[in-house]
């Protein structure tokens, strides 16, 4: 224990393998315990799987009763596994078309995206709009399993070809990182290690590909300019805890403690740093970083901090404290694009909230503008977003929020859009410019 | 580089770290609970990390004090279910990380099956003592005696639970309950939300659950309704024994190797006890056992182990080749989906 940690979605349609894949991963991988497999064992019989001796590795992975009653996938499993180097976390989302919100659920944390195509059938629609929900979420990386090549008898020319249609795909997507790998999961090669079936190939195995390539935060987390959201204020005064109460002295140097705690969303601090906070614009210097009485000379995103500050500055859970020099500017009118993830369609004049790192807002819906043609991303005009639609509107925010763009920040230009009575999450929002 | 940093701020000299860690030297076992506490001064001791990467315990940890803030900045009345099992301890150290110099804000709450291990017990009551927090009990036996609950056939408490704990969240108002459950532990557990609705029934509906995006959490919710939050969902039982490990947090003496008079039954060790006794076929042996869970002594198994202390567990759970639930709950062997429909009911 415990090396990195690695977060990756599978997606698939249906019956592209996915489920085999995924329990294929877990079971090479050594993840699958004895009482897991014997339990699935005893169902996958007295299904009649396979004539009764198979092993129906999707009995792993779908975890409700519905979902093995009807022999179908409804929401995202997470799955654990590890190999040493690498803790991994997978998100395995279902493949229908119905359940589009569940790969945007997927796709939001994710280091990597590992999208199943049968080799026999190449990129079908399905693949088109996984690959797109992808591209606009910006997954850093995109690994394309091109599976059943045992099907295809782990001929060359079948995968050239699928591997160029993919390419092409791709291409027009924008999407930069792509790898595209011969498998077979219910023969297991090229998942764990490199197949003797397929001396043609010289890439990785899909497992070494998971274990080398560099996570998000690896990327461009750890790098991009400092920004905490403040979630609260760590202000103990008389309510101390036990084991700084019980030292007199202790507890007096702890009279007048007051911390922004938050986790950092991207960057990188030190002790001493000139920070600005958001809204106010105030200057100030970090006179301490503290986690759980570590005194810390430094800290980086992801960590869970609280953050001293040289002057006594109002902030309160909402606010930003950012690197000085970069700081945002508030904005309350926002083009977007919005993942519509609700049955109740979008419609212009809705009154929403908007949830941007621990800021929650009302919103107005001053116009929806166009919708995305899955296939191609192309914007085509539209009066209102329905489920698992992609598309742009623009909001107005009743008070203003420090959004960046997206693309050079996906922690502060990203955001909830909620119903303001009953609660629910209606779509995932992105901030275009 | 690396470098310890203890509580008061102040930086030690270098000490011999491996592999980013404190070195096993540095570090006292601490698997009784007279030896310290769940506290801080422990938990400060571990390293800093220098260079680009955080470990995969770091990444989690920083995830479950996100949510534990999250959920009291947004949350009026949170709660915090505690048996004094190891993963309820873990996600009570979090929190008092998490509000560190200040006390943990939030009173917990332990559903009493009547039937719980003395040792845990005892365990409960002197963490909360020490930590100066206030205990909710919502006590089983008190449901059996005045005739709102029956006893099972089978005598196993588990299932009754869940009116208890849904009357106690009621009569707390608590809107946001915190657990310990983790995906890696069932099933139905790896498809529910880290922050999870539940109607004003409890009940769970998995297929109307809200998608989970990026890192923003959504609590909002109607009068009657509260969430259940589970800030360990991504811990592996492995990770939770690193975790106690590295930060050297106690447990009950249960979860380590000790001599106690069991039977067999269902292919489990189960303890001699008031309310497990043998049957007159089964026959009683002393052997060296340990606990991978604690929950109702009616229904939990003890597993053969000579693992004495934390880095003797994290060995053996690394080497496992049975799910912790599989080797040791007889109530999740009842049929596949036996933890989904007891959630759907308003189980943890």
């Amino acid at each position: 224990m415990t090396g990195t940690l690695f977060r990756f979605a599978t997606a698939g349609s249906v019956d592209d393998g996915k489920s085999t894949l995924v329990g294929r991963l877990l079971h090479d991988s050594k993840a699958i315990l004895a009482d897991q497999l014997e339990a699935v064992a005893r169902t996958s019989a007295e299904r009649g799987f396979g004539d009764g001796t198979g092993f129906d590795f999707a009995l792993l992975t779908d975890g409700l009763r519905a979902e093995r009653e009807q022999g179908i996938t409804i929401d995202v499993a997470y799955r654990y596994f590890t190999t040493g180097a690498r803790s991994f976390i997978l998100a395995d989302c279902p493949g229908h078309v119905q359940y589009t919100r569940n790969m945007v659920t997927g796709a939001t944390t994710a280091d990597a995206v590992v999208v199943l195509i049968d080799g026999r059938k190449g990129v079908l629609e399905q693949t088109r709009r996984h690959l797109s929900v992808v591209a606009l979420l910006r997954v850093p990386h995109v690994i394309i399993a091109v599976n059943k090549i045992d099907l295809l008898g782990y001929d060359e020319q079948a995968f050239i070809e699928v591997d160029a249609d993919v390419r092409r795909v791709t291409a027009e997507l924008g999407l930069d990182d792509v790898h595209v790998l011969p498998v077979s999961a219910l023969e297991g090669d090229n998942i764990v290690t490199r197949s003797d079936r397929t001396p043609w190939y010289d890439g990785p195995a899909l497992l070494e590909l998971l274990e080398q390539l560099p996570s998000l935060d690896e990327l461009e987390t750890e790098l991009d300019a400092f920004r905490l959201a403040v979630q609260l204020v760590l202000r103990p005064q008389g309510g101390l805890a036990s084991d700084v109460a019980s030292d007199p002295e202790r507890a007096e140097s702890f009279r007048d403690y007051r911390a922004f705690a938050g986790r950092i969303g991207s960057g990188r601090v030190r002790v001493g740093d000139r920070v600005s906070v958001f809204p106010s614009g105030i200057e100030t210097t970090v006179a301490g970083i503290d986690q759980a009485g570590a005194s810390l000379d430094e800290a980086v995103a992801p960590q869970s901090v609280a953050l001293r500050l040289a002057d006594d500055i109002d902030a309160a859970r909402g606010a930003v404290i950012v690197e000085t020099g970069t700081l945002p500017e508030g904005r309350r009118d926002v083009d977007a694009e919005l993942f519509w993830l609700d049955p109740r369609p979008l419609l212009p004049g809705a009154r929403v909230l908007v949830k941007h790192g621990t800021a929650t807002v009302q919103a107005l819906v001053a116009s929806v503008d166009s919708k995305r043609d899955l296939d191609t991303l192309a914007h085509e005009p539209a009066e209102t977003l329905e489920a698992n639609d992609i598309g742009r509107a623009r909001l107005r925010l009743a008070a203003p929020l420090p959004l960046e763009p997206y693309g050079a920040n996906r922690h502060a230009g990203s955001f909830l859009v909620i119903h303001p009575a009953d609660g629910q999450t209606l779509a995932a929002g992105i901030t275009e410019q | 580089m690396t470098e310890i940093v203890t509580a008061g701020g102040r930086v030690a000299p270098e000490a011999p770290t491996t592999g980013g860690r404190v070195a096993p030297e540095a570090r006292i076992e601490a698997t009784h609970i007279e030896q310290g506490g769940l506290d801080t001064r422990a938990g400060a001791r571990y390293s800093t990390t220098r260079g680009s990467e955080l470990d995969a315990l770091d990444v989690l940890e920083s995830e479950a004090i996100h949510i534990i803030r999250e959920v009291v900045a947004e949350f009026e009345r949170p709660v915090l279910l505690f048996s004094g099992g190891k993963d309820s301890v873990v996600v009570l150290h979090l929190a008092a990380k998490a509000f560190w110099p200040g006390r943990v804000p939030f009173p917990v709450l332990h559903v009493d099956t009547g039937h719980n291990f003395p040792e845990v017990l005892a365990f409960r009551d002197a963490t909360v003592e020490r930590l100066g927090l206030r205990l909710e009990v919502a006590s089983v036996q008190d449901y059996i005696d005045d005739g709102r609950l029956h006893e099972r056939a089978d005598g196993t408490r588990n299932p009754l639970q869940t009116q208890p704990l849904l009357d106690a969240i009621a009569a707390g108002r608590h809107d946001a309950v915190f657990g310990g459950a983790r995906r890696d532990e069932d099933k139905a557990r790896a498809k529910e939300r880290i922050i999870s609705l539940r109607d004003e029934f409890g009940q769970w509906d998995p297929r109307n659950q809200r998608p989970e995006l990026w890192s923003l959490y959504n609590g909002r919710h109607t009068p009657g309704q509260h969430v259940r939050a589970f800030p360990i969902s991504n811990w592996t039982e492995l990770d939770v024994w690193s975790y106690i490990e590295r930060e050297n947090i106690p447990l009950p003496g249960l979860y380590f190797a000790h001599e106690r008079e069991v039977y067999r039954r269902d292919g489990m060790w189960r303890a001699v006890g008031e309310v497990s006794p043998p049957r007159p076929n089964e026959t009683v042996e002393l052997r060296t056992v340990r606990y991978r869970t604690v929950g109702d002594m009616s229904c939990t198994g003890a597993v053969e182990s000579d693992a004495a202390d934390v880095a003797g567990v994290v060995r053996e759970v690394a080497q496992s080749t049975l799910t912790e639930r599989g080797a040791t709950r007889a109530d999740d062997r009842i049929s596949e989906a036996a933890m989904e429909d007891r959630k759907k009911d308003g189980y943890f």
